[in-house]
């Protein structure tokens, strides 16, 4: 079976080279929309109406989008005369919106860093996506990130899902095994904001109606690199990305 | 094992001739045949429900039907129950039971048909309908540790968006019945699991040392009730929830529900978009297949090739969100046909990178067989007897591998899927080691599905515009990748919807998988469980 050895070795070196350089292969992360400028308000208000979670908000002849709510259904993109703009990268890492500045892990964890991931109603997007992190494309054990067992041995809570009723037991009960320099990690719309499922006897509309979020990634799911972007901001290698221009004279909760 | 189907089989005409002769003879007045409607060939309803074990045991053990599923609706003064058989050559029968809104109880067709066991069970829980004789009852989707028993989330008095206030204390789970012996111990696994990346589900292991006798799963912990709250929707809002409750099988079920959808508003769907459809739903075949391989090879930790079956998988994300603008194929159905168009040149970029996948799994696969150390630990490992997978109706690869021939893109084609040719492989042996090739075949045949749609692929528009305008319910069915997915869909006049019901592959998988769980070796416990592929959150909804 030694010919197992010689196919890893003839296959060479295959992982990313992000985070030291950029990732542009094609199909990596399918993008999402951005703030846009349109040539009427009335075409911004359609822009705003198409949205079915309510991401998409107008103002003027503007749009502004809420990241956190967007489901990725490209609506936006394909069934409007005028399409929203549409960004390609993975850098989407975000602050809660009751978080003012970024408290990453001390660093001492900047190089090792557990991670527990609980599954909290999610539907097998974002876990796939998780998946691919430990692929040989992705790598993230290069970077000093681990998956661990035990919530005892963990830094970094990862949350994906909506927090079903069912699951919000052993999601608090895993929180509260952990080591108090822990963070906690919405991954994913539903973790954020409840994505497509909304409020419901069952469904707690995001992690953070359970638990004090940390830090946020957004997208429906956030691809393998969005969330390995979200590591590295927790482990204090990577900054949050730029807080998107709220409307103005808008109360509504941005962010 | 079943009696023979039909007299001649291939011919419909001659099949229904001969079923409602049948009818005729057995059941007489007690039941009445309507005509075809909602996707069903036939229905048939019945006069007063004692009759409807004989009637089911008649479809499924003498006729060999398949067992689809059950769907309960309340009506506004009526229970109305629908008990899907598929039929070989002929298609979806409807059982029909319509009993007056006070009825608690039903008899249960459990006895006869084990594969409604599960069906009865979420219906009892979540509409309180008890069902007579039914062994084990309560305590299903509703965790009786945090729930009240008398709470029926389904019934259209329930409001989907009350908060829940009587939530009890979140208790340890104990089961009815474990394994007491000097020695002997139960090892709980889960929700939260595996030191890495699972899907929340508990298994209770009992086990008396190095043997486990006994893995009960229990599901659920991901419900997030996407049936009911899909209730008041509009149909395109709905179509979000049926296309991201099971993300890995997406285009699968949005598919089965553009299609109920369609039946419905009874439009034709553009031919480019039908070819369009085979394709992406082969594409996502092919990717869950490859993700499923990997997870199987994972399970033995034989890593590289672990490492090269998730390249593979991870190309064809890329591929599939280079193509369509999304790793998952989110967004792509709708009713009436798709999105958006492909063009040439993508086609062309798609099926290289088709190809490459298709040949580097076979060189994968080429590699396992010769791994004697990777075949010793699926060979007879989670063995599921072709009488056990006929009795609890599993379907899809794991169905296949144990014998059962059912593949929805044959047995009622969709989508014009009846155009192409291409093979349902299948196994005998039923074991882990079936299960894989299974996966590896079915790979290949989605490949040259793929060829043969971007071959014959005609110009033309991709969706036909249309408006629900008229009350109806319809059923649309798919093969998913995990299997037969069944949708059912009752909307209003004004397209909202009513009652959306699926019945998913791995809700019908699951009831089967303590089969192949039995007096096994502590660790083949992941192996059993990655050969069987099937996902919680796509049983759960």
């Amino acid at each position: 079976m030694s010919f197992w050895f010689w196919h890893g070795l003839r296959k060479g070196v295959q992982s990313t080279r992000y985070p030291a350089r950029a990732e542009n292969t094609p199909g990596v992360s399918p993008g999402r929309p951005v703030n846009t400028d349109f040539s009427s308000a009335e075409e911004a208000r359609r822009a705003a109406a198409i949205c079915p979670t309510d991401a998409i908000i107008a103002h003027g002849k503007s749009t502004y989008i809420n990241h956190g709510k967007c489901v990725h259904c490209q609506l936006c993109l394909r069934s409007l005369p005028s399409p929203m703009n549409w960004e390609p990268g993975y850098e989407w890492t975000r602050l809660p919106s009751n978080r003012a500045e970024s408290l990453p892990l001390p660093s001492a964890f900047a190089k090792s860093m557990h991670i527990m991931v609980v599954d909290a109603g999610d539907c097998g997007a974002c876990l796939r996506e998780l998946k691919q992190l430990n692929n040989p494309l992705y790598n993230m054990h290069r970077l000093g990130f681990f998956l661990t067992a035990t919530p005892r041995a963990a830094d970094l809570l990862l949350v994906v899902g909506p927090v079903s009723e069912n699951m919000r037991g052993p999601l608090l009960k895993t929180w509260e095994a952990m080591p108090t320099s822990r963070k906690v990690m919405a991954v994913g719309a539903c973790a954020i904001s409840g994505g497509v499922f909304g409020k419901s006897f069952m469904c707690a509309c995001g992690v953070s109606s359970v638990l004090p979020v940390d830090f946020e990634v957004p997208g429906n799911p956030p691809p393998p690199l969005a969330i390995l972007h979200g590591l590295l901001v927790v482990a204090g290698r990577k900054s949050v990305g730029p807080v998107q221009e709220s409307p103005k004279g808008d109360t509504a909760p941005w962010r | 094992m079943a009696a023979s189907s039909s007299p001649i089989a291939g011919d419909s005409t001659v099949v229904m001739i001969d079923l409602i002769a049948a009818l005729e003879e057995r059941f007489g007045s007690e039941i009445a045949k309507g005509l075809a409607n909602s996707g069903f060939v036939i229905t048939i309803s019945l006069s007063r429900p004692q009759v409807l074990p004989a009637l089911c045991k008649f479809l499924f053990w003498e006729r060999g039907c398949q067992f689809g599923g059950i769907i309960a609706e309340e009506q506004s003064t009526l229970w109305e129950m629908h008990y899907a058989f598929l039929m070989a050559d002929l298609g979806w029968i409807n059982v029909e039971l319509s009993v007056p809104l006070e009825t608690t109880t039903l008899p249960s067709i459990v006895k006869d048909v084990h594969a409604a066991d599960w069906h009865e069970r979420e219906i009892e829980d979540l509409f309180g309908i008890r069902f007579e004789n039914h062994p084990r009852l309560g305590d299903f989707v509703l965790h009786d540790q945090i729930w009240h028993e008398g709470i029926d989330p389904m019934r259209k008095g329930f409001s989907a968006s009350r908060p829940q206030l009587e939530r009890k204390e979140d208790l340890e789970w104990q089961p009815l019945l474990v394994v007491e012996d000097p020695g002997s111990f139960a090892m709980p696994v889960g929700p939260v699991y595996e030191g890495g990346i699972g899907e929340s589900l508990h298994f209770l292991l009992e086990t008396v040392g190095e043997d486990v006798i006994r893995a009960v799963p229990r599901l659920f912990y991901n419900y997030r009730a996407v049936e009911k709250v899909a209730e008041g929707r509009t149909l395109g809002n709905a179509l979000l929830l049926a296309e991201r409750f099971a993300a890995t099988s997406a285009f699968a079920h949005s598919l089965a529900f553009c299609l109920a959808v369609e039946k419905i508003a009874a439009v034709d769907v553009p031919p480019r978009a039908m070819a369009l459809r085979v394709l992406l739903a082969e594409l996502e075949r092919l990717r869950h297949h490859a993700g499923a391989i990997t997870a199987i090879c994972d399970s033995t930790a034989l890593s590289v090739s672990s490492a090269q079956a998730s390249i593979i998988e991870e190309n064809l994300l890329r591929a599939s969100c280079a193509f369509t603008g999304h790793r998952y194929l989110f967004g792509l159905n709708t009713p009436g046909g798709l999105s958006c168009d492909f063009g040439s040149v993508q086609c062309k970029a798609l099926l290289v990178a088709v190809d490459k996948a298709e040949s580097d799994l076979r060189i994968l696969e080429k590699r396992l067989r010769l791994s004697s150390s990777f075949l010793d630990r699926l060979e007879d490992v989670g063995v599921v007897t072709g009488e056990s997978a006929r009795d609890l109706n599993l379907v899809g690869p794991i169905g296949r591998a144990s014998a059962q021939h059912c593949d929805l893109r044959k047995a009622c084609p969709y989508s014009g899927y009846g155009r192409y040719a291409f093979e349902a492989p299948s196994e005998t042996e039923g074991d882990g080691y079936a299960r894989l090739r299974v996966l590896f075949s079915e790979a290949a045949q989605s490949a040259i599905l793929i060829h043969q749609v971007l071959e014959s692929l005609k110009e033309g528009p991709v969706r036909a515009f249309f408006e629900v305008s008229h009350a109806g319910a319809a059923l649309g069915w798919v093969e998913a990748p995990r299997g037969a997915a069944l949708h059912w869909l009752r909307v209003n006049e004004n397209g909202v919807v009513e009652r959306y019901r699926a019945i998913t592959p791995s809700f019908n998988n699951w009831l089967g998988f303590h089969v192949a769980a039995e007096d096994f070796a502590f660790q083949d416990f992941p192996i059993i469980l990655a050969t069987f592929g099937l996902s919680a959150t796509e049983c759960d909804r």
